[in-house]
């Protein structure tokens, strides 16, 4: 491989170069932009429902399409936008943080972005085709079983989510890699990036959350296509396992959507305080202990399953265990503000704004760790007001700080600072009075998942004001988008570290070039960066316009995906020629991958 | 180019190669795979409606043990082929790696035999949930050792065509991991559906 060895790195544009890429930034890119799409659309469905909501007996959708609404709202939101854009972040964020060239399986990176993009096409053409999954995004059995609801609809849910998965766990098992072993000469644990450290957890989380879903999508596909009855009572399957099974993942995943956030907050409050993280060790630790006890809980969801009193009190007090590491992340991030050199920028007001909003999260949660007041909220607006101050008050608006912290240096340009202000403020606004409200509401009696109310149940007030917040949450969401179209053309240019800030991701050019770093920067210090510029005083910037040897790009992984996605599409739509096509396609281009000349 | 940046694609920080930790990695996940299927299976050996559904009735644990037998001794011949691949010795790791796929090639001739008496038994996928969990936990087994077997075949004519001069020891070191691991699985397998299944 000597004549790649000396070729100039791939600069080139067109449809072809990102088909192709194997960068884990461009990656990145392809992520974020395609997760933000998703996020518009989960949007879209949100403001129907809402709108329906907004009067009692409104007739705005029928109960058919609210179903199908709030079961696509939440899997696009969580499957579609927020771990992918999670994702993008690990992707762009990871190298340049623990000072690598790239991520250790490029190739297979780009596999992940291919299969979580057809798998996002695919439950999208759930509306194309008029068939939308109705079963809730939790799929409970055996309202999943072909009794329930027969046709393909639920196909659309079983199979979208078994795809997804596939993607998640290539992307986990490419980012723990990369992180234990792609680290620059001197970064040892406990000097890497605290978001890389919540990257590190939260992948540890996929790689082993993922398996148990797997097998039990995998398990109704059986008992939608082959007949067997895993999941139907009626045929001798228990009616909880898919539940005790669903949450063995889906707790560890609220964990995968607000780890990642919590370290950019963690990365973001320090740099705008000018101050190192408060209490850094102990912060690895609590994220450590969460990812850890995130596995005990998951029948916390099942309190009103009848699990009997010992069961309900071990979940119940494992749950309240939480709450521990939880305080020390929430006081740490207190602690880094105080006494520091505060700068109001867009990100440090997102940074901050998730300290409060996310407290008011896990107070309901430790609320509902309790058995007999879980029994009352259960299935209420309350817990739906929960979980979306995880969810949005929480994870999005984490990711909206690193959106305004990390722009400048995947595009080099800044994002204007006063539309960003008005996009936090009006936001801020938007979100609390959308979610706020509904703990009323469930107080008050209203179940979730219902289509509409009669008037008189106290239901009428409220849902008018959380429409009109969630409109208000719509437009902010505007704002953002413009702010970036603008400044992707007209910003102000960023230059390599904007913000003084600490890590080494801001030592490079932004955007950085192909291959990162010329040379892997030796660390000395946490924030190595910072280290360098103020305690040091020998940063020296890498020289530009290297050439550096980078891996080439390569197709197999597209084509592997889409062999992939014809594989499943066959038993979305019960057309059992396709897996028999897909199937050889993907052997044959894992073989062609494997044998591919690709020098790293 | 410098030389220090060509090194820097090749530094690791814990001196392993990526591709021998990531197959780690991806075998600590299909514990947790291997583990939701035997938890099913646990929870339905004893719960089919239709027959047949008692299981030390229908498992043939003579022939089992055959061919676990036969699946074990593939893991020994995997460490022989890996050991003459360390060393240089082509010839013999051919012969090695050969016998291993065989081995799997075995296996999966018994499985399939298996599966036939069961279906003729009157146990099929869908008879009842102890059927259904058995054919999906060994299946995927089976599957997991069907992949196995391409991979070692793969490794075999590649070696045939001169390949694997450049990480051939890493390449047979990964296999192997994953071999040895479809081989633990198996000894679980065996184990909790057909030893438990008669004390």
């Amino acid at each position: 491989m000597t004549e790649a060895a000396v070729q100039a790195p791939h600069s080139e544009y067109g449809l072809w170069s990102w088909l192709t890429t194997v960068d884990a930034k461009r990656i990145g890119v392809l992520y974020g932009v395609t997760a933000g799409i998703f996020f518009l659309i989960g949007g879209v469905e949100a403001l129907f429902m809402r709108t329906q909501l907004m009067y009692p007996d409104n007739t705005f959708l029928s109960a058919d399409t609210f179903n199908g609404l709030f079961t696509v709202h939440g899997v696009t939101m969580i499957f579609l936008f927020l771990m992918p854009m999670n994702a993008a972040f690990f992707n762009f964020m990871i190298p340049l943080q623990i000072g690598a060239r790239d991520v250790a399986f490029p190739r297979l990176n780009a596999f992940s972005y291919w299969v979580y993009l057809l798998g996002g096409l695919l439950l999208v053409s759930s509306f194309v085709v008029g068939a939308i999954p109705k079963v809730g995004w939790t799929g409970y059995s055996n309202l999943s079983s072909s009794f329930f609801t027969p046709g393909i609809a639920t196909n659309f849910y079983v199979v979208g989510l078994l795809v997804l998965g596939t993607s998640s766990m290539a992307a986990a098992i490419n980012f723990i890699t990369t992180i234990i072993n792609m680290r620059a000469p001197g970064m040892t644990p406990l000097r890497m990036p605290i978001f890389t450290w919540t990257a590190l957890v939260t992948n540890f989380l996929l790689l082993l959350a993922l398996p148990p879903i797997a097998v039990a999508l995998g398990q109704v596909l059986f008992d939608r296509t082959f007949g067997t009855s895993l999941h139907v009572p009626s045929g001798g399957g228990s009616a909880t396992l898919w539940q005790h099974l669903f949450w063995v993942f889906g707790h560890p995943e609220v964990y995968i959507l607000i780890l990642p956030p919590m370290g950019m907050v963690s990365d973001i409050l320090p740099t705008f305080s000018r101050k190192p993280l408060f209490g850094f060790s102990a912060m690895v630790y609590a994220t450590v202990a969460i990812g850890f006890l995130g596995f005990g809980v998951w029948a916390h969801h099942m309190f009103t399953v009848g699990m009997g009193a010992w069961g309900a009190a071990i979940f119940s007090a494992i749950t309240m265990l939480i709450a521990i590491p939880t305080g020390v992340k929430i006081f740490n991030w207190i602690f880094t503000i105080i006494g520091g050199q505060f700068r109001m920028t867009t990100a440090a007001l997102f940074a901050a704004a998730f300290i409060p909003l996310f407290t008011l999260a896990g107070l309901t949660g430790i609320m509902h760790s309790s058995p007999p007041i879980d029994w009352q909220h259960h299935d209420s607006y309350f817990v739906v007001a929960h979980f979306h101050y995880v969810l949005v008050a929480g994870s999005v608006v984490g990711i909206f700080g690193g959106i305004y912290y990390w722009f400048p240096k995947v595009t080099g340009r800044m994002l204007s600072e006063t539309l960003g202000k008005l996009h936090f403020w009006t936001f801020m606004i938007g979100i609390n009075l959308t979610f706020f409200p509904m703990h009323f509401l469930g107080v008050d009696g209203m179940p979730r998942r219902v289509y509409t109310y009669q008037t008189g149940f106290n239901f009428d007030t409220w849902n008018f004001w959380v429409t009109i917040g969630a409109y208000i949450t719509g437009a902010s969401m505007l704002i953002l988008i413009f702010n970036i179209f603008k400044s992707l053309k007209s910003g102000a240019v960023a230059g390599p570290d904007p913000w003084d800030a600490r890590t080494l991701e801001w030592s490079i050019s932004s955007p950085p070039p192909e291959y990162n770093f010329v040379e892997l920067p030796q660390v000395t210090a946490r924030d190595d960066f910072w280290h360098r510029k103020y305690e040091l005083k020998n940063f020296q910037p890498q020289p530009d316009n290297q050439q550096v040897h980078m891996p080439p790009p390569s197709y197999w992984p597209l084509i592997t995906a889409l062999g992939l996605g014809v594989f499943f599409t066959g038993f979305v739509f019960e057309w059992y020629v396709l897996p028999f096509i897909g199937a050889p396609i993907t052997l044959i281009a894992v073989f062609c991958w494997s044998f591919e000349e690709f020098e790293m | 180019m410098s030389e220090a940046s060509h090194e820097g694609g090749h530094h690791t920080s814990l001196g392993v190669d990526s591709r021998k930790l990531g197959m780690w990695i991806f075998l600590a996940s299909e514990c947790l795979l291997f583990g939701t299927l035997i938890f099913t299976f646990l929870l339905y050996r004893n719960k089919g409606i239709e027959e047949p559904n008692i299981p030390a009735e229908i498992l043939d644990i003579p022939v089992t043990t055959a061919s676990t037998f036969v699946l074990l001794m593939s893991s020994f011949s995997i460490v022989l082929a890996l050991h003459a691949i360390q060393t240089g010795k082509i010839k013999s790791f051919q012969r090695w790696i050969l016998t291993t796929a065989i081995g799997g090639i075995v296996f999966l001739g018994f499985q399939t035999y298996e599966f036939t008496e069961f279906v003729q038994g009157g146990l099929g996928l869908s008879t009842n949930v102890f059927g259904s969990s058995f054919f999906m936990l060994t299946g995927t087994h089976g599957f997991h050792v069907a992949i196995g077997v391409i991979w070692l075949l793969a490794l075999y004519f590649s070696s045939l065509r001169g390949g694997l001069k450049v990480d051939g020891a890493l390449k047979v070191d990964t296999m192997a991991l994953y071999w040895h691991f479809v081989d633990i699985i198996w000894i679980v397998i065996f184990t909790v559906v057909y030893l438990f299944a008669v004390v």
